[in-house]
């Protein structure tokens, strides 16, 4: 199969080895990727702050590069969710209507790409430490993405994963939100990180780097030890 | 910024600060959490449940025009005085006009958040009458002359030591923290005011369209009494309250006390149909309701969020909402607080003064998971902040997006806008913190993730 993988534009910027790790997972397993150059955004940030107009101009470009694609994975449950989920609803009552729709159904998040779509699990990694895993709240509410990236999991070598009880908190970063609004993100931000350091784990990991952009920001400032990384740089270790 | 969110802001972060208060609540909402699970898990299926239940809410809703009309009929046809208020003044006026007119010395009230909306406590001091909260927590927070804290939980912010020293300096009790202690000192006081009350008010749960009937919800018994022991009795309900058919009882309230407080029922669950009719005993012997608008009509004409109207004000999603459990009820400066209070008062009053509700969300959908109508809650904080931008843009924001438009479009911008970031951000690490950064707001609490020397789009056009 041909696999258009759509690299979000703070994946690209800031978690290259994410977006490298996907394409490794992807090609490993047999399957062409591409990855449109002329992409960046998904045009998210203006849309969740009330600017559908601007995101629409970001989104448009978007549909053309990918409205051929056979399938579209994208590395990210926010990113996922704004094509799948919230283009329909933005290109209602436009020419672009169709295509949107079209492309919503084609629009894959990364992990439940590989398990959902492919129905693989085991992709041959090892990974020797203790993790704990953050259901970034996009991925997890507007895709229904829960058991995937537990099931990639616990298919990986020496690889232990222990619940944190606040699994399903959000981590505080919103987007803009924590910029708009940086004492109550942090304040959320503080107890996910509590609850995941409480597991004793080595990792915090997530399918979705902007979550993790946020936790490791704070963890690095408050010079806590546990780490963050993406699921798919977990399952690209051999 | 308006002063609205001004004092909002100032006020969340005073109380993200409040490390006391943040896990007084956390420690509160996670014994609720525990029995509200419980509680869910004896239903045969909740997902169903609460399908079933929006969809009532959506007739109720939809159908309201017939609704309201066949429940005001049935009310007066044993002879309850209805009444109809567009406004909250209209409804303040009612109900003053009724206590001036039966003479009242006093009044004895339970819990209703519409009064609250209406602000009926301070305009029956005002006018000179003497109101007292029946209700444990709105007796409570009223003796701290402050608003309710939660929908349902309105003192749960108070320990049970500043409940006792509250109880010393106003009631001139004897320090306790024994809450069965503390509940006995309040209902000594309660007991007097339910004798010499002339008249009670209440609010309403539900309102039975095909009876005519009010039901009420609660634990303490205290809403009986207001209604049974006073001559006149004035239940005050938005228009919203309204179900079909008695036999939706037989959903809702299970599902209010499992979503609200993590109960099988509450304790007491009561219907009111009138005043104490010829061959009765007991019961008021004058029974009005006053049907509140404030707005209402304005959301069922905004079809894409009139789901909002379902709420049955049980408070399960200020409970799971972190925003909630970090600022605090009395942050918001609403009657309605937390994700259906967001949603709301834009709608109540004013969506320009009251939009920075709706921005301050992540919207990570806790709130719509809990829902047991199924509010679409977070869905309409977006649709909020887009009508927001679309009636009055901010200039900067929105150009700047515009420009990031053009460069994210565009891959030559895109890659040297990441070379600018990467060969400046050293300048960054030099200012960080400081009133030059740009990125203050981020790094007064947190690291900056470093833009990677080669990106993935490089890593892509240079593999072999």
């Amino acid at each position: 199969m041909t696999v258009t993988l759509f690299i979000p534009c703070f994946v690209d910027a800031l978690f290259p080895r994410a977006g490298i790790s996907m394409v490794q997972i992807l090609e490993r397993l047999g399957h062409q990727v591409v990855c449109p150059e002329e992409i960046a955004c998904c045009g998210q940030p203006p849309f969740n702050s009330g600017y559908w107009d601007e995101s629409r101009a970001i989104a448009v470009n978007v549909l053309a590069r990918l409205k051929d694609a056979e399938a579209v994975v994208i590395g990210s449950g926010s990113c996922g969710a704004m094509v799948k989920k919230f283009y329909p609803e933005l290109f209602a009552n436009t020419p672009q209507a169709e295509v949107a729709k079209q492309i919503s159904d084609r629009t894959w998040e990364f992990s439940d790409f590989l398990v959902s779509k492919l129905g693989v699990t085991d992709l041959g990694a090892h990974f020797p430490a203790k993790v704990t895993f953050h259901d970034g709240c996009h991925g997890l509410r507007e895709l229904g993405v829960k058991k995937p990236p537990r099931a990639l999991l616990a298919r990986v070598r020496d690889l232990q994963l222990v619940e944190m009880a606040e699994a399903e908190t959000c981590c505080g970063f919103g987007g803009t939100f924590a910029a708009k609004f940086p004492m109550i993100s942090t304040a959320m931000g503080d107890v996910k990180c509590a609850s995941a350091i409480e597991t004793g784990a080595d990792y915090i990991v997530s399918n979705d780097s902007s979550c993790l952009m946020h936790l490791q920001g704070l963890l690095s400032r408050q010079g806590k030890p546990i780490k963050t990384i993406h699921l798919a740089e977990v399952l690209a270790q051999q | 910024m308006t002063t609205f969110a001004t004092q909002f802001t100032e006020q969340a972060k005073r109380m993200t600060r409040d490390l006391r208060h943040r896990q007084i609540i956390r420690t509160a909402l996670h014994n609720y959490e525990i029995v509200r699970d419980q509680r869910k898990a004896a239903f045969q299926d909740w997902p169903t449940a609460r399908q079933a239940a929006a969809e009532t809410k959506w007739e109720a809703i939809n159908h309201l025009d017939q609704h309201l009309v066949a429940f005001a009929d049935k009310l007066a046809a044993r002879g309850t005085k209805v009444h109809w208020a567009s406004t909250g003044a209209q409804a303040r006026d009612i109900i003053l006009g009724i206590v001036r007119d039966k003479q009242a010395r006093s009044i004895v009230k339970s819990k209703a958040m519409t009064a609250e909306e209406i602000h009926l406590n301070e305009a029956l001091e005002h006018a000179g009458f003497d109101v007292v909260e029946s209700d444990l927590g709105e007796f409570i927070v009223q003796l701290r002359r402050e608003p309710p804290y939660h929908i349902v939980f309105p003192a749960m912010h108070l320990t049970r030591g500043e409940i006792s020293e509250l109880f010393q300096r106003e009631l001139a009790s004897a320090p306790t923290d024994n809450p069965e202690e503390l509940t006995m000192i309040a209902r000594r006081v309660l007991r007097k005011k339910y004798i010499t009350a002339d008249i009670g008010i209440t609010g309403a749960n539900f309102g039975i369209a095909e009876t005519g009937m009010i039901s009420i919800t609660e634990n303490e018994g205290n809403a009986r009494l207001t209604a049974a022991l006073p001559k006149t009795m004035i239940t005050l309900l938005g228009i919203e309250k309204i179900l079909p058919r008695i036999e939706d009882l037989a959903m809702f309230l299970p599902m209010l006390a499992v979503a609200g407080t993590g109960q099988s029922l509450t304790c007491y669950n009561t219907l009111y149909g009138g005043p104490r009719q010829p061959a009765e005993t007991d019961g008021p012997e004058e029974f009005h309701v006053v049907l509140l608008d404030n707005h209402r009509t304005e959301l069922l004409a905004d079809a894409e969020q009139r789901d909002a109207l379902h709420c049955i004000r049980c408070g399960a999603c200020l409970n799971v909402c972190p925003i909630f459990r970090n600022v605090g009820g009395h942050t918001y400066n609403t009657t309605y607080s937390g994700p259906i209070g967001s949603v709301i008062t834009p709608h109540l009053r004013g969506l320009q003064d009251w939009k920075h509700l709706s921005a301050a969300s992540s919207l990570c959908g806790a709130c719509t998971e809990a829902c047991p109508v199924k509010i679409d809650l977070h869905h309409h904080l977006l649709q909020n902040r887009r009508n927001a931008a679309a009636g009055k843009p901010a200039f900067f924001e929105r150009l700047a997006y515009r420009i990031f438009g053009i460069v994210a479009n565009d891959p030559t911008f895109w890659s040297l806008a990441k070379k600018l970031v990467w060969l400046t951000q050293p300048l960054q690490k030099l200012v960080q913190g400081s009133a030059l950064d740009p990125a203050r707001a981020w790094t007064q609490t947190r690291d900056l993730v470093p833009v990677a020397r080669e990106s993935f789009k490089d890593w892509w056009r240079n593999r072999p």
